[in-house]
């Protein structure tokens, strides 16, 4: 299957790769998909004292399209508020990246991804504020 | 030094193979003006009788590579309409004496699908796993057997692994209790010795493309002795003794002849050649952490290699190798989203499925090619494993099996 350019050069520079500490107060963690499908992705982002995201990391397992998806999605969020973020839809992912019909789901992947990352952290402020 | 190795390199010889030059150049001298290009069917002159000539030498080759009488072969467009022909003529055939098959799990699609037809139109088919080593044992064929059982289908070598079966062990089954044996062969044929006579094979399926012959032909051994009976599934000027009508590709039949030949001619030598390069693959790349081989270690094909690389995704891992021209074990590249239906019948687990390259090196590879492969084969599952969170689980110690995953 080819490829566009934009998951090309994704792929082969792909933004933002790492890992943030999952318990620090300020990080969201989104984990989606399964090994069984064949994509996993693990989104988190930090947010400063304004509820602005300024740092976001991914790794991912699955294919080009996928750790394309997460990548630009990185990139997408910082400087947004949690608000902001939480409005990407997986259309922009999938326009942007040009991807074909059956690589879709890896847009809805990283859609579920962001969601997931900030449903995260809305339950740590939650808890911190019940206790 | 300058190389001479050519970008990128063609690791995939399962799934085809170039038309040796030899071949090429008979089958050239069968389609012009002044060549042989005459119909086989025409008996009036000599361009009709030079034709047949050439078609029975092809015939006479082809069965001298099997052990078969050149009787036995019908010529057919390939291996899929081999294996349609076999199992669908002889299960019709013999649907007087039951409508019970045999078949395993991880056969070619080709098999697989004609079975499933079958089911369709009436007849039970029992489906066979293999066993993790992805053979599938005599004894389980044995243990299926039931009364009404007329055919078993078991293919030699399979495509995604390169697993080599005891067809000569189900062989003694099946002619012992009188039941058709079709094998398919077309990973086979011309890669390991086969002979039809001391394995008892009723009916085999075999292709030219897979032997470095031009695509679009193959055959179907149909055994005379004892004599096996199939219904013709193309009807039309009763060629190939009413088995499969369709005017005779001259020059097609001739390159599968002399493919045959040639692959005859060199096969313990160049079987030499394809295990050293095989190993070196493997050695090559079986030192990182969490690769495994998929498949009997042993009883494959010589240029057969199927290897998981755990934690990295087929589909990415095939990007990232740009000069290799592989296929991925896993069915990702195609819309579905199952893993290898071969390996999870092997009981490997959904990531190792999904993780998976197949390599078949050939007539045309080189040291330099395999190693210029394995330099880039560590270097992608470097790149992919830094961004894999399984592989940051795995390193953390983390059993992916207890996390709960949320399947989309």
């Amino acid at each position: 299957m080819a490829y566009g350019e934009k998951v090309l050069d994704h792929y082969e520079n792909p933004r933002n790769v790492g890992k943030m500490d999952a318990d620090d107060a300020s990080v969201g963690t989104g984990m989606v998909g399964a090994p069984a499908c064949g994509d996993v992705m693990r989104l988190q982002i930090k947010i400063d004292d304004n509820g602005v995201i300024e740092d976001a990391k991914f790794k991912t397992y699955g294919c080009g399209s996928a750790i394309a998806s997460s990548s630009l999605l990185t990139e997408w969020v910082k400087g947004k508020t949690l608000d902001e973020a939480s409005q990407i839809k997986n259309s922009e992912i999938a326009e942007e990246l040009a991807l074909p019909p059956v690589k879709i789901h890896c847009s809805v992947l990283a859609e579920d991804a962001i969601k997931a990352a900030i449903d995260d952290l809305k339950s740590k402020s939650d808890n911190a504020v019940a206790s | 030094m300058k190389s001479n190795m050519q970008l990128p390199i063609y690791l995939d010889y399962s799934a085809t193979t170039p038309v040796d030059p030899r071949v090429a150049e008979k089958m050239s001298a069968c389609l012009t003006n002044e060549g042989n290009f005459g119909n086989a069917a025409s008996r009036s002159h000599s361009f009709g009788w030079q034709a047949e000539e050439a078609i029975e030498t092809g015939r006479a080759q082809v069965a001298e590579l099997i052990n078969a009488d050149p009787r036995e072969i019908v010529w057919t467009s390939g291996a899929t309409e081999s294996d349609n022909l076999g199992i669908k003529g002889a299960a019709r055939f013999y649907q007087k004496n039951g409508k019970h098959i045999i078949t395993s799990s991880i056969e070619h699609k080709a098999v697989l699908d004609t079975c499933r037809q079958l089911e369709r139109d009436g007849y039970e088919i029992t489906y066979l796993p293999p066993d993790e080593n992805g053979i599938t044992q005599p004894e389980a064929v044995e243990a299926a057997m039931r009364e009404d059982t007329v055919l078993v289908s078991i293919m030699h070598a399979n495509n995604e692994i390169g697993v080599v079966n005891d067809v000569a062990a189900i062989g003694e089954i099946t002619r012992a209790r009188k039941v058709i044996f079709h094998v398919d062969g077309a990973q086979s044929v011309g890669k390991i010795p086969v002979d039809v006579v001391a394995m008892k094979i009723d009916l085999l399926s075999m292709c030219a493309h897979k032997m470095y012959g031009p695509k679009g032909i193959g055959a179907l051994y149909v055994c005379r002795k004892p004599r096996v009976r199939i219904e013709a599934q193309i009807h039309g000027g009763g060629h190939e003794r009413g088995m499969r009508s369709g005017t005779l590709p001259t020059h097609q039949i001739v390159g599968f002849g002399e493919a045959a030949r040639v692959a005859q001619e060199g096969m313990a030598e160049e079987n030499a050649r394809l295990i050293t390069l095989r190993q070196r693959l493997w050695d090559g790349v079986s030192d990182m952490e969490e690769v495994y081989l998929n498949g009997h270690p042993e009883q494959r094909l010589p240029g057969a290699l199927n290897v998981s690389f755990n934690f990295v995704e087929g589909e990415s891992l095939i990007m990232a190798l740009k000069d290799l021209a592989i296929s991925s074990g896993s069915a990702c590249t195609s819309a579905s989203l199952e893993p290898s239906y071969v390996l999870r019948a092997l009981g490997r687990s959904d990531e190792l499925a999904h993780s998976s390259l197949r390599f078949s090196v050939g007539r045309f590879t080189t040291e330099e090619d395999v190693d210029h492969a394995i330099s880039q084969v560590r270097a992608a599952v470097e790149k992919l494993r830094d961004l894999s969170p399984l592989w940051d689980m795995y390193k953390d110690g983390i059993d992916l099996n207890s996390v709960q995953w949320a399947a989309h």
